[in-house]
């Protein structure tokens, strides 16, 4: 059934369909609406789930890892000071392995306030042990919302899907909203041993010693490895079901590409746009989406920017003392490639600025004209 | 009362406990009391370690590790997916320090406590961060030595009275228990399985080495406590009903506190200071164990 829905919506019906029994959460903009109209469902008992609502993020993520824990498909939302509030427990979703899933609505960091659209949030969270996923529309966040469940409750690990705050959060788009039956067969009910029960005690999270616990991050990194794969084979087999396809990088025109432009999230959509009109004038460039930054799809980045002679990425979030984290993530990618292209490192958009179709192309078209990258990003649009 | 007290051991033998340890003596109980149908809730604390380590378990039960400030929301947590699955009669056990109750977990405590979560938690109190090695916690009694209240600068100020903010939050179930009255114990923890809502046992648990006495003195220092007033026994139902439960003997404070290495530097000044506070603290409570029983006695 095709509705018109924000973002916002589009990941709570994703989470109805997913027919998740427990949710915690608490109040930040711009993800609030999320948990509101799951409350609502909760309410109605159109969603039969436990909703906590909790006196904080740090809270939220503690309930839902319990519940987990205790074996229930377990959900939570948040934006920036909130995710950052979560960070230990991140630690402890993944380390204890639990298929649970988080909306980050990205948002800036504070100070000075500003609830607009970076992506700083969540990529500072990117050495916690969660996927992560870029999405770029409201179609793509209530699909990506099922397939992270899919995908977690096989590897089990964390799945935190990540978009743009306003850009997609409170703008309203079509999207199809699958029937409950396609998705109950699609996605059945999860079941696993190692939980907490009482008819099968078990202790979880509990002292590890230096023989062990290196094995225990070792096996959390094959689990990352084995879902690259994963996430292929959850789009295809999201694709037989319900007819929409999606990958952990997709590549727009670069079979013949020589300037290849790299965006995530919701930044693709103008890139989408300036690239058809720069091959509609003979300019020979593509485009790579990355929708999954974590686990990083190496040998995807690789095979499809090696043999070019440019790769232009736009970071919507910056790194201090170093860079934007897309563009560093495919340098160290690609450093050890014979025939790796020039890597153009971009910032714009911080704290919600608009990046326009006109700023996308005054953007490549500078890359395409300089001989050689600086080591350091450039900043696009700064008042001068 | 001896025909009453369980056999059952859901703690067992090879648990990494020092001698003497309240701490212990606190849990051994209340699994006890609880029965295998329950689950526990641990974050940081001395539990990690006496529990064992990965892959052996002293406890009997499930047993959730969690982080040091996420005891009461975790235990939520646990609460609200047993009742998606159908067992709203597996009870759900948070049972952590002082420090990780009074200080770094009180506020998903007050959460958790606000909701009136189905949940038992026990705080086993053993005045000060043990398990790192004897630092102050707001649990740590008045002039104690710990070591970072070295002597020449002890710990000014009273104890936070943790009851009173949970019975604050009108909590249907909150008491105070004492590792010297086992059989006290074990019916509060039964009595408290068996009301909904968040239910708060407060266990004074000696600490050997962090009260500097020795381990064979335990009991009979936490039984001083509750005799000197220091540490009074009682029950308060939903935030007002007030019963104390066990009748001091009015010890003068100073054999309490003489009789621990922790607050050997006190003077005799200090001494009538805190006996000054624990009988005005005891009137107190006195008054509003009288102040419910007028309120009963209403026509």
């Amino acid at each position: 059934m095709k509705k018109v829905l924000m973002g916002n919506h589009a990941a709570s019906q994703a989470v109805k369909l997913a027919r998740v029994k427990m949710i915690a959460a608490y109040p930040i903009t711009p993800q609030t609406q999320i948990v509101e109209e799951l409350s609502e469902m909760c309410g109605s008992g159109a969603l039969d789930a436990k909703f906590l609502k909790v006196e904080s993020e740090h809270s939220a993520m503690a309930s839902c890892i319990a519940a987990s824990a205790t074996g229930v498909r377990a959900f939570t939302a948040t934006s920036a000071n909130g995710l950052a509030l979560m960070h230990e427990l991140l630690h402890w979703a993944a380390g204890a392995r639990l298929p649970l899933v988080m909306v980050n609505v990205n948002r800036a960091m504070a100070p000075g306030w500003n609830i607009w659209c970076d992506q700083s949030d969540s990529l500072s969270q990117r050495d916690t042990g969660w996927l992560q996923f870029y999405v770029e529309d409201n179609q793509e966040v209530l699909d990506t919302v099922l397939m992270a469940y899919a995908i977690a409750e096989k590897v089990l690990l964390p799945v935190m899907v990540c978009y743009d705050a306003f850009f997609l959060s409170h703008t309203y788009e079509p999207v199809d909203i699958p029937a409950q039956q396609e998705v109950d067969k699609w996605l059945p009910e999860h079941k696993r041993d190692f939980i907490l029960d009482t008819n099968n005690p078990k202790s979880l999270n509990a002292l590890v010693m230096p023989d062990l616990y290196m094995e225990m991050r070792y096996k959390l990194e094959q689990a990352h490895q084995a879902a690259i794969p994963l996430v292929n084979e959850t789009g295809a087999s999201f694709y037989k079901a319900f007819g929409r396809r999606y990958h952990a990088v997709e590549a727009i025109h670069c079979e013949d590409a020589e300037v290849v432009l790299v965006t995530s999230s919701s930044t693709t959509s103008p890139a989408r746009l300036v690239i058809e009109e720069m091959r509609n004038r003979g300019i020979k460039i593509g485009l790579v989406k990355i929708r999954m930054f974590r686990p990083f799809p190496v040998e995807d980045v690789c095979r499809i920017l090696c043999g070019k002679k440019k790769a232009v990425v736009i970071d919507r979030n910056f790194s201090f003392g170093k860079g934007g984290i897309f563009a560093d993530e495919i340098r160290g990618a690609l450093c050890n490639e014979t025939h790796r292209p020039l890597v153009y490192g971009y910032i714009a958009g911080l704290g919600g600025r608009d990046i326009t179709p006109e700023l996308v192309r005054e953007i490549v078209e500078e890359a395409c004209q300089t001989k050689h990258p600086p080591s350091l990003a450039l900043w696009k649009g700064l008042i001068k | 009362m001896r025909n009453d007290y369980p056999h059952d051991e859901l703690l067992q033998s090879g648990h990494l406990a020092c001698q003497g340890c309240g701490g212990t003596m606190t849990m051994r109980h209340c699994l006890k009391a609880l029965g295998p149908d329950t689950i526990c809730i641990i974050p940081a604390c001395c539990w990690t370690i006496i529990s064992g380590n990965f892959p052996y378990s002293a406890l009997t039960v499930p047993v959730l590790h969690t982080a040091f400030e996420t005891t009461a929301a975790a235990a939520s947590g646990v609460r609200a997916a047993l009742d998606m699955q159908g067992k709203p009669n597996t009870t759900v056990l948070g049972f952590a320090g002082d420090g990780g109750t009074f200080d770094i977990g009180l506020q998903s405590l007050s959460g958790a406590a606000e909701r009136n979560e189905d949940i038992i938690y026990i705080c086993y109190d053993n005045e000060a961060y043990m398990n790192t090695g004897i630092q102050r916690s707001s649990a740590t009694p008045e002039l104690a030595w710990t070591t970072t209240t070295p002597e020449t600068r002890p710990k000014l100020g009273p104890k936070k009275n943790m009851i009173q903010i949970l019975a604050a939050h009108k909590a249907p179930y909150c008491a105070t228990a004492n590792v010297a009255w086992p059989e006290d114990l074990i019916r509060k923890v039964k009595r408290a399985a068996g009301i909904r809502g968040t239910k708060f046992i407060h266990v004074l648990s000696p600490c050997p080495p962090g009260w500097k006495i020795s381990s064979e003195m335990s009991i009979e220092i936490a039984r001083l406590a509750t005799h000197s007033k220091v540490f009074p026994i009682y029950e308060v139902i939903n935030g007002e009903e007030y019963h104390i439960n066990i009748a001091p003997k009015n010890v003068p404070v100073k054999d309490y506190l003489r009789a621990q290495g922790r607050f050997r530097h006190l003077s005799n000044e200090d001494i009538q200071h805190i006996q000054t506070r624990i009988d005005y603290e005891w009137k107190i409570l006195l008054q509003r164990e009288m102040t419910e029983s007028f309120q009963k006695n209403m026509p």
